[in-house]
């Protein structure tokens, strides 16, 4: 399962770069949304795959070595939630980019200064 | 009194200067030379114990650790100096309060010069390298905004900057120099090193070193090829002229070697360093000398041809060579001095400097004529003048060289037929001969333009007339201690017939016939220097300089070429060479492809991503790339999901409605997709971006299989509910343990959502 994962965060990182390369703003903040996913993702296969564990105490005299680890979690989470404001920031951002100068093509707005 | 104290007052005082002088008048240049007086004072109080032998030195901590101190080191060379410093600097600063008087921001002039006065002492006194380098470079600054006083004019600011890239690319080579000089000895001090030469003599840094330290000195002495920057240099008001370009900071250079020249010197190399460059600049100062107009132009040259002479005296090392040197080197700064405040003087009262138009000035100004005349008559080298005992020990040490004596012989009598021709010229045709018509009157100039010159000149004679008791004693511990194991030679002006005597009397025929024909001469010096000296070598320079600049601004332009994809892209490229040379090198991962722990749903799952992923990329829908968003999003929380992380499933299911929402909202009002790029760009782009993603993938497979260190979730695990009483690990660790963590989130997203929330206010206020 791992070489599986591995190759779908290399196609979310590869696919983020490409679209942080395209001319077009709207096209950039996507790559930065893919670039969020493909992160939180490679966080969450680098703290190793359980399954079927959450993180969940039981009882008190329960086994914890199975469990799934909850700090690369903890981390995650904070991850989506700061990536969500940071998402609707840009997405706004790139709105105002526009009705101010009418393009979306990053090129035409550095041969206009 | 102290060094340190002095130097201190000094830099107060170049602080104060700006402020005060407005108030103080016309009496503002006489009261600053109080402290300078005041040096003087201390240093000839403590004469007596250097000339026992003795060496006064000081001591404040500054940068300990690195072994940097503000150290003093006095000896007999360093008073000399120091007492040349302080003494023409008094005069200087009389000289200018009253010179200066049309022209504007006295006070700041005064400043830097007074500050020019401290850098140069703490050059002379200062005991630690890198004391003494800082020191140096406040010369190189100071003399920078003096050289540009005039900044209103363009060849000011050019002639100024040039002066400052030269001697300060000297200084930089300078540190280098006394970085490497002082590695063998582990340390800065210069009582440790000039007690023993060895360490650096044995290294296999001497040489580095010695062409180091030699770049800063040459360039501040103005030696061949960085001369030119002195003849450029004399924009600067007249004072600045007298004081820095002929009795100080030129001298500068001279200085360190002198000064190193019991650790440097006596090497092979160092002998022929010194003596081709030394004798090259002599002659070539003094034959550019000859063609010259301008008053200061002409002192400017010569000046160029004396600092010549002395590196080549230090070069040659005998005993003679380095009395010579010593000798020289102070009655060069007396005679220098002099005709350079005169040469101010002059254009002060014609309203011109150029010889040409300069003629029979005695009459109106007589105690000018005799004053400027008895320097000249120093500088030719004729008695009774300090001049002539210099002249003379030049002839005996280059005449004794242990090296190409007789090139160095002739080379040395060319250059002083020349000064004589010039003394003659800049003598005769100024105060006599034809009268030419001058703007205004001329009349002797005011005491405080005179006084400077005067006593210079009358302590020239003085030192000339009874060399055996005044010179002698001053100069015989600086001769000591610049070379030790070589004592002074006796001074005296009569040293019976010889062959140094003929020499001096075919000086001075010759220089006489080229006075005689003059015409001759300068025209033939004229055409020769139209031919093969048509390039000035300032012109090459400057040159140089555009060069880089055109060359630096295309290479900035190339850099930062302000479009964002293209920093993105070399970052990417650079990340992905630099990771993939690392994978390449770490031993290879070995992967076992087990069918069995890929559950046939989840997998379907992954492609399903993958497909989004490439569907997002290649379409030109901006709703399929929505679309493939959402598919990504909730995908991955059913990963999320399959792998034990519930949390995070609810949170991205939540978060992924919710962006899919606001881009939808955004996307609405944006144009549709335009193809923007070529399909070349694209292969680029795809190229890196295939780069970065395989680099990832095989990251995720190193980091699957590595552990460095045991995590610290046991403690989290245990913790959980014995401390913090919940079950869920998860949300106790943000709600609790990292609760901190969780307020600073909460907080971007209030930040975020402010943003968010003005630049839609914004925007509609300006619709209306």
């Amino acid at each position: 399962m791992l070489l599986l994962l591995a190759v779908l965060i290399g196609v979310l990182y590869g696919s983020a770069v490409y679209l942080l390369l395209r001319r077009n703003i709207f096209k950039l903040v996507l790559g930065l949304i893919f670039l969020g996913y493909a992160t939180n993702l490679l966080l969450f296969v680098a703290s190793g795959l359980t399954s079927g564990y959450p993180a969940f105490i039981r009882n008190l005299e329960g086994e914890t070595a199975t469990m799934s680890d909850p700090l690369p979690q903890a981390l995650i989470l904070t991850a989506i939630v700061i990536g969500l404001g940071v998402t609707a920031f840009a997405l706004v951002l790139v709105y105002r980019f526009y009705s101010v100068t009418g393009t979306v093509d990053l090129d035409e707005l550095s041969e206009n200064e | 009194m102290n060094s340190g104290l002095l130097i201190g007052l000094l830099l107060l005082l170049s602080f104060l200067a700006p402020f005060t002088r407005r108030y103080l008048n016309n009496l503002a240049g006489p009261l600053y030379a109080i402290v300078p007086v005041a040096g003087i004072i201390y240093y000839l109080r403590a004469l007596p114990v250097i000339l026992k032998g003795e060496v006064i030195t000081e001591s404040y901590k500054w940068i300990p650790v690195y072994d940097i101190n503000l150290s003093f080191y006095i000896d007999g060379f360093g008073i000399l100096f120091s007492l040349l410093i302080l003494g023409i600097g008094a005069f200087i600063l009389i000289y200018a309060g009253k010179y200066m008087v049309p022209y504007p921001m006295k006070g700041r002039f005064m400043g830097y010069l007074i500050l020019f006065m401290a850098a140069m002492l703490g050059i002379v006194v200062s005991g630690n390298l890198i004391t003494m380098f800082v020191f140096w470079e406040l010369t190189s600054i100071s003399s920078y905004l003096l050289i540009g006083y005039h900044h209103e004019k363009p060849e000011a600011r050019t002639a100024a900057l040039q002066a400052l890239l030269i001697t300060g690319f000297g200084g930089l080579a300078l540190l280098g120099g006394f970085v490497l000089l002082g590695l063998p000895y582990g340390t800065y001090e210069l009582s440790t090193i000039l007690a023993d030469p060895e360490p650096i003599r044995s290294s296999v840094l001497y040489l580095p070193a010695l062409i180091l330290i030699l770049l800063g000195a040459f360039t501040k002495s103005a030696q061949f090829p960085f001369h030119f920057w002195l003849p450029g240099a004399m924009t600067a008001p007249s004072p600045v002229s007298a004081f820095l370009h002929s009795a100080t900071m030129v001298k500068a250079g001279v200085f360190l070697l002198a000064r190193l020249n019991p650790v440097m010197g006596d090497t092979q190399i160092w002998h022929i360093l010194l003596t081709t460059f030394g004798t090259v600049t002599m002659v070539m100062g003094a034959w550019f000398s000859i063609t010259q107009t301008d008053l200061k132009k002409i002192l400017a040259y010569t000046t160029v041809s004396a600092l010549g002479t002395l590196v080549l005296l230090i070069g040659t090392g005998t005993q003679y060579a380095i009395n010579a040197a010593i000798i020289f080197l102070l009655v060069h700064a007396l005679y220098k001095g002099t005709l350079f405040m005169m040469a101010g003087n002059i254009e002060k009262m014609t309203g011109t400097r150029d010889i040409t138009k300069l003629g029979g000035l005695f009459k109106e100004m007589p105690v000018a004529a005799i004053v400027m005349s008895l320097a000249l008559v120093s500088m030719a080298g004729i008695p009774p003048m300090l001049g002539f005992v210099g002249k003379e020990l030049i002839y005996e040490a280059t005449s004794l060289a242990p090296t190409s004596r007789y090139l160095i012989l002739l080379a040395a009598f060319f250059t002083n037929s020349v000064l004589v021709f010039l003394s003659l010229r800049l003598s005769l045709d100024v105060f006599w001969g034809k009268r030419s018509d001058y703007q205004k009157k001329p009349f002797d100039p005011y005491v405080a333009l005179m006084a400077g010159p005067v006593v210079l000149v009358l302590l020239s004679l003085l030192l000339g007339l009874f060399p055996a008791n005044l010179a002698a004693p001053l100069t015989a511990m600086a001769i000591t201690s610049v070379s030790p194991g070589h004592v002074a030679v006796g001074l005296k002006l009569w040293h019976g017939f010889n062959l140094v005597l003929l020499l001096s009397a075919l000086t001075l025929f010759t220089g006489y016939f080229m006075y005689r024909y003059k015409r001759m001469i300068l025209e033939h010096s004229g055409s020769i220097n139209l031919r093969y000296f048509a390039r000035e070598f300032s012109n090459g320079f400057v040159a140089a300089v555009d060069g880089f600049l055109h060359f630096t601004k295309k290479q900035t332009s190339r850099i930062q070429h302000g479009y964002h994809r293209f920093y993105l892209m070399t970052v990417f490229a650079v990340a992905s060479v630099l990771v993939w040379v690392m994978i390449w090198r770490a031993d290879p991962i070995i992967l076992e492809l087990n069918f069995a722990d890929m559950p046939l749903n989840l997998v379907a799952v992954v492609v399903l991503i993958i497909a989004a992923a490439l569907s997002a990329v290649i379409s030109h829908s901006r709703v399929i790339a929505l679309v493939a968003m959402g598919v990504i999003g909730f995908g991955i929380s059913i990963i999320f999901i399959a792998f034990s992380g519930v949390d995070l499933a609810i949170t991205m299911i939540m978060v992924e409605v919710l962006m899919v929402i606001l881009a939808m909202a955004v996307l609405y009002h944006l144009p549709k997709y335009a193809k923007y790029s070529e399909s070349g760009a694209r292969m680029r782009d795809g190229l890196v971006a295939s780069l970065v993603g395989a680099f990832m993938m095989v990251l995720v497979l190193q980091a699957g299989t590595t552990q460095m260190s045991e995590p610290i979730s046991s403690f989290f695990k245990e913790a959980s509910y014995s401390e913090a009483f919940g079950r869920n690990v998860v949300n106790v660790i943000l709600v609790d343990f990292r609760a901190l963590d969780t307020l600073g989130e909460i907080s971007v997203i209030a930040i975020a959502a402010l943003g968010i929330f003005s630049m839609i206010k914004l925007s509609k206020r300006k619709e209306i």
